[in-house]
């Protein structure tokens, strides 16, 4: 009798099969193991577990968690708390979909290709752009996949980036650039934006990207009409923009701005927070970059009967074919969490998106107002989407630690990443906070700032 | 089948039709022109459908019903090991206080994830025989160039610059070569012989001082087992570089042996592919990368670490770090999933996993050894390469035989890789399938083989039963389609 639940050989097949092979033991199909490296003993693994001690077990690790779905959060810079249409969930549930590998015979993954098709037209409308791929690992490598695509195309080295995307995605850009021999320039904030004097001295003929984020990491809405025309004044500058494809429910989208590459994560819509993935990096581009774009590509085409039908496509872009003059080395990307959203982006529809994104908005501008009412200095007089800076004048950590006491999870310690933001905290609002919820947290943070 | 065409989402909207509800917003509301200038404010919405939930629903149904998973059926996929997907992994990653938390919570309120992803290390670098393990790169791609950056900051830091180049053996996927590509590295060729191993000379050949490492998956890739490791190992390292081992082919040898035995310094795995997570329809993966001591420093930041006082932190001081790879820590997610196989099988079972893939692997290669030229005679582990070139010769290709298994409800395997075996089938059955599933599969596998003696249009002309027919892909790539656009 078997004790594992996924292996079917009984041990009657086992001698069964050993037969028809022609060996005498399943010792012998390893003969080929040289001795010297053979593993002698078991290995030294936790202890196996049933299935209901299994359960019992991981489900005492996860309480000894604060879930956001226990504790009202204000915490984003990057991946936040928002509804998840249960469509969602019941969808990327299916077996079809996601024991499914990527859809390269695709008589039988016609389901799965137009699904992507699919994403890939949601997120062209809701960029601007006039092509985007399948997904990539997240927001981050999505970013630097950019940057490397902009440096080929025009064999520039130099990639300026803006302070104000986010510290994480800098640093993954940094790792990337590191490795491809590019180099990176940083532009300074200034009062949470980016320093658009600095950019405009920054750009020369040499540069290959400018990279902002929209709405920037402080949650503002960056000038991207100037940076976009101090870009393309220089001679092959392309602008690349990394944005919160929620915002986009309410801002100009990039494409409108004439953006080259537009990227960044789709977990606002529709994938949970999950402790940081897996979430789902977006990729959209002008339409004279399609050809040089990481990652798979799903078209539309006919069989021979001239029935519609979709097939990955512009394959020669990509590593199993070119190897090493590849456009990228990814072959997995994220396809359940691309499908996830999907689901939700289609859920929320035209209407839906622009309401969540009002939501947002307002319940930020509302929480922002009723944090000055309790004495806390909100430090943005600019225009920002869902996220916004206070100044705890204190140590956030310590701060966040008595919000938790009160039963709230605090916003982003952004002394973790910028030297000059000393006490300040990133406080998201999303649709999820009701009035009350962030009543009890204006009059929590300026009691604890008060002290 | 039904062969109608399916409508896109965007062809069944109806304008005032929706499928979310939000609470009404129940704070004083300010014009919307006063948060955002004229000029950034969206003007048009986006042309997303407006279908009802239930329409939603019918419509990832039918598109889930023209969807082949491993829930399905028969999915022999070579290399790509597509295993059944536990149910009770879904439902665990699926726990509140595991799906939704944070990475930016104060440590001390996520003790429980921390623990688990520590956990985790652990079993990987028992099961790898490295000595320390990081979780975030996000799949086997992405953990080949976090490996090679690794390689590459421990040659730059021994002030080694001129290593350049990275060795991949001619059978080798298309990732190792682009990952090196995409690391700074000169990708090399080194030669199979006629055994399908490594070819020693050749190797000694190629290694030399601006060799940075070896990429080199164990069995290799058409299955075999490189029983000159030990020597491939030492050609390499004395010549300076590195040996990296490409895990996709990890679920041959659990138990048997492990990487860091046979001489690897770096080795990544595919959790999605050994260790169960789902593979999506093409990912969320998660590729962990394991090291040997000396390299440990160069890995990518933050680690998960033990501190002294029995609590779990993240280590961001780690000033030879190659950086960060991903933001946050990897695909959690996925990592919950591959935690919880381990468990279910214990070290025990992963043994029993391996010696059972090699077992179903060998049985089906052996039942269809006949059928086809065989271009390698010895043992096989997890997977095998058969080829097409007989039934070439009567004017079947292998791909007709692919699509001729749809027919029969089976997912092909993996055709025309490796590039090395002229009309390539590599097949890798995986253990989760039973003696029956494989003689079935193999009855009819050797059925197309008589079908295109005896009337090859029928494989020619394949598949018949199908929702939808071969697809034009010359014209998808010349005039690209890639998005709807309204009418």
């Amino acid at each position: 009798m078997s004790q594992y639940r996924y292996l079917p050989v009984t041990d009657e097949d086992r001698r069964e099969m050993l037969d028809v092979i022609g060996v005498q033991s399943d010792e012998e199909l390893f003969s080929d193991v040289p001795e010297k490296i053979r593993f002698k003993g078991e290995l030294n693994l936790e202890p196996q577990l049933s299935e209901p001690e299994l359960i019992r077990f991981l489900s005492r690790l996860a309480k000894k968690n604060v879930s956001t779905s226990d504790y009202p959060s204000f915490l984003g810079a990057g991946i936040y708390d928002h509804y998840i249409p249960s469509v969602v969930d019941s969808v990327i549930s299916r077996g079809e979909f996601y024991t499914a590998y990527t859809p390269y015979q695709a008589e039988v993954s016609q389901g799965e290709l137009q699904a992507i098709f699919e994403f890939q037209s949601l997120i062209c409308e809701l960029t601007g752009m006039e092509a985007a791929n399948s997904s990539m690992y997240d927001g981050s490598t999505s970013l630097a996949e950019a940057a490397l695509l902009s440096s080929g195309v025009t064999r520039n080295k130099k990639i300026v980036v803006s302070e104000t995307v986010h510290p994480e995605y800098r640093q993954v850009l940094a790792t990337y650039a590191h490795g491809r021999r590019l180099d990176v320039v940083t532009i300074p904030s200034k009062d949470g934006e980016t320093d658009v004097q600095a950019l405009q001295a920054a750009i020369n003929d040499e540069t290959a990207c400018v990279i902002v984020q929209y709405p920037n990491f402080f949650g503002h809405v960056e000038p991207l009409k100037d940076i976009e025309e101090m870009t393309h004044n220089a001679k092959r500058a392309q602008l690349i923009v990394a944005s919160n494809p929620l915002a986009l429910g309410i801002l100009t989208p990039p494409g409108d701005f004439n953006a080259d590459i537009v990227v960044g994560d789709c977990q606002p819509l529709g994938i949970s927070e999950s402790f940081g993935g897996p979430h789902c990096g977006y990729f959209a581009v002008s339409k004279k970059l399609i050809r040089k774009v990481p990652g798979r590509l799903v078209g539309e085409t006919v069989d021979d009967k001239g029935q519609r039908g979709y097939v990955l496509t512009l394959q020669a872009r990509e590593q199993h074919i070119r190897r090493e003059k590849a456009t990228s080395n990814i072959c997995s990307n994220q396809a359940l969490n691309a499908l996830a959203s999907s689901v939700a982006m289609n859920a929320f529809g035209k209407k839906g998106i622009r309401e969540l994104a009002e939501q947002n908005i307002q319940k930020a501008h509302y929480a922002a107002k009723k944090l000055s009412e309790e004495g806390v200095t909100v430090c943005d007089n600019h225009t920002f989407f869902n996220e916004f800076v206070v100044d705890c004048k204190r140590p956030v950590s310590e701060v966040n630690r008595a919000l938790l006491d009160q039963g709230m999870i605090g916003g982003y310690d952004l002394a973790k990443s910028f030297s000059h933001c000393e006490n300040k905290m990133l406080v998201a609002v999303t649709e999820m906070r009701s009035k009350a919820e962030i009543d009890q947290f204006a009059e929590a943070l300026g009691g604890i700032i008060r002290g | 089948m039904d062969n109608q065409n399916q409508p896109l989402i965007f062809e069944r909207s109806k304008k005032g039709r929706t499928a979310y509800s939000l609470p009404a917003l129940d704070i004083p509301e300010l014009p919307i022109n006063e948060m955002v200038g004229d000029d950034y404010l969206r003007k048009e919405e986006p042309n997303w459908p407006e279908v009802s939930e239930l329409e939603l629903v019918r419509h990832y149904m039918a598109l889930s019903k023209r969807n082949f998973g491993v829930d399905n059926g028969f999915y022999p996929l070579g290399s790509c090991t597509m295993k059944y997907n536990p149910k009770v992994n879904e439902v665990v990653a699926r726990l509140s206080g595991l799906a939704h938390i944070h990475p930016y919570q104060d440590e001390q309120t996520v003790q429980g994830a921390l623990e688990l992803l520590y956990r985790l290390q652990e079993n990987l670098q028992e099961i790898t025989g490295m000595d320390a393990v990081t979780l975030q790169p996000a799949a086997g791609a992405h953990g080949e160039w976090t490996g090679l950056m690794i390689i590459r900051a421990f040659h730059e830091a021994n002030g080694d610059v001129k290593r350049t180049k990275v060795i991949v053996p001619d059978t080798a996927h298309g990732t190792n070569p682009a990952s090196a590509a995409v690391a700074g590295f000169e990708a090399v060729t080194v030669k199979s012989d006629e055994n399908g191993l490594v070819d020693l000379e050749d190797l000694k050949r190629v290694a030399d001082e601006t060799t940075a490492a070896l990429m080199l998956t164990n069995p290799n890739t058409l299955g075999l087992f490189e029983t000159h490791i030990q020597e491939i190992a030492e050609i390499v390292h004395a010549a300076g570089g590195k040996v990296y081992y490409d895990g996709a082919n990890m679920n041959a040898i659990m138990g048997v042996t492990r990487p860091g035995d046979m001489g690897y310094d770096v080795v990544h795995l595919n959790l999605h592919k050994t260790f169960t997570g789902p593979h999506g329809g093409g990912g969320p993966g998660s590729g962990p990368v394991g090291v040997k001591a000396e390299l440990e420093p160069f890995l990518p930041k933050p680690l998960i670490v033990k501190k002294e006082d029995g609590s779990y932190g993240f280590d961001e001081d780690r000033p030879q770090s190659i950086g960060r790879v991903k933001a946050f820590y990897g695909n959690f997610g996925i990592n919950v999933r591959a935690y919880a196989y381990i468990r279910t099988m214990g070290g025990k079972g992963l043994f029993q996993v391996s010696k059972d893939a090699v077992l179903n692997a060998n049985y089906l290669l052996k039942r269809l050894t006949d059928h086809f030229d065989t271009p390698f005679k010895q043992l096989c582990k997890h997977e095998f390469v058969l080829s097409g070139s007989r039934q070439k010769k009567l004017g079947v290709r292998t791909l007709d035989m692919a699509k001729r298994l749809l027919d029969f409800g089976y997912y092909p395997p993996t055709i025309y890789f490796p590039l090395l075996v002229d009309e390539a089938l590599m097949i890798e059955p995986t253990e989760t399938e039973s003696k029956e599933t494989l003689d079935e599969f193999a009855d009819h596998l050797i059925a197309i083989t008589k079908e295109a003696e005896e009337h090859p249009e029928t494989v020619q002309e394949a598949p018949h039963k199908t929702v939808i027919g071969r697809l034009d892909e010359t014209q998808a790539a010349r005039h690209p389609v890639l998005r709807y656009l309204k009418q």
